[in-house]
């Protein structure tokens, strides 16, 4: 089965108060140099049958009616073919 | 005669009740729908009460967009169906983008819950004519997803064409841009705010006034003048 990774950001304009807290969190944790944080969210959809150009339409079009508000969030789609190549030889 | 006013329960409404309540309150016969009902059972206006529709799964309203009532909802409102939404219903209200927007977590990442002033900016809406532009009104505020955002653009459409029905009086709650609390569409029937009306119809619970009352009246003369 095909993996295909659909990432979801705000809007660079969009304020990100979360990953703020999560930016201001760094440095009393130790970890210093971390200029800014944004959070977004990462859906990973098993696909049953071929990842060809008809099947990544129908998933771009669910993550742009679905999976991300296109009022304040960007998405982008990716292929993860390493999902494939580490299927397991039994 | 009086109007049909539905209220919509979801899997996690919390506000339904109330909702239903003031719509009697006020006069109105309270109808309840479910989310799976396909049939509107003939109201003449619906409430999108407050809650956390399957959980705020995805974004808030994201998934409640996607129920069956929604569907007739979504379509007679694009005819001219009064609905109201509230809260949580605000929230499904822009996800369905029947008003422009969208709303995220709150700015400073707290739940809110205090009585909030607010300014009535337009008084010509199907909900809000028993009100005055200009009048503060206090009413329940209680979320974390309230900050309205949209890009500069459409907030000044909203404002040129007085689409913005109510701004937060004193202070800003949840950093809501150019502190919307509520806007209408083009026609006034589809309305959406953050803080809840409904819990400020009767004088011995909640903020102790009964400002959100204007909300149930203002509708249900427009529906019984209008039958």
């Amino acid at each position: 089965m095909a993996r295909v990774v659909v990432d979801v950001m705000l809007k660079p304009e969009i304020l990100d108060p979360q990953g703020q807290a999560v930016q201001r969190a760094l440095p009393r944790l130790g970890f210093e140099g971390i200029a800014d944080v944004r959070q977004g969210k990462r859906f990973e959809l098993e696909v049953e049958g071929p990842v060809d150009e008809a099947a990544l339409a129908r998933i771009h079009e669910l993550a742009e009616t679905f999976l991300a508000n296109t009022v304040i969030e960007d998405f982008a789609v990716k292929v993860e073919e390493s999902a494939q190549v580490a299927e397991p030889a039994k | 005669m009086t109007a049909r006013i539905g209220v919509v329960t979801f899997p996690g409404t919390l506000d339904d009740r109330d909702a239903l309540r003031a719509a009697r309150i006020a006069g109105a016969e309270p109808v309840s729908l479910w989310h799976r009902d396909k049939d509107l059972k003939q109201v003449d206006a619906v409430v999108l009460a407050g809650g956390f529709s399957y959980g705020d799964y995805l974004r808030a309203g994201a998934i409640a967009r996607f129920s069956p009532v929604m569907g007739q909802i979504i379509e007679q409102a694009r005819e001219g169906m009064p609905v109201l939404g509230i809260c949580n219903g605000f929230q499904i209200l822009t996800e369905t983008h029947l008003l422009p927007g969208a709303m995220l977590r709150n700015n400073h990442l707290h739940f809110v819950c205090k009585d909030q002033k607010l300014r009535v900016e337009n008084a010509e809406t199907a909900w809000t004519r028993d009100y005055t532009a200009g009048q503060e009104i206090s009413v329940p505020l209680k979320n974390i997803d309230g900050r309205y955002v949209a890009d500069e653009h459409a907030l000044d459409e909203l404002e040129a064409e007085g689409r913005v029905a109510f701004r937060y009086a004193d202070g800003n709650p949840n950093g809501s841009l150019r502190d919307i609390a509520g806007i209408t569409n083009a026609a006034g029937n589809v309305v959406g705010l953050m803080p809840h009306p409904e819990h400020a119809v009767e004088p011995l619970v909640g903020t102790g006034g009964t400002d959100g009352l204007g909300f149930f009246t203002s509708i249900l003369k427009k529906l019984v003048t209008a039958s």
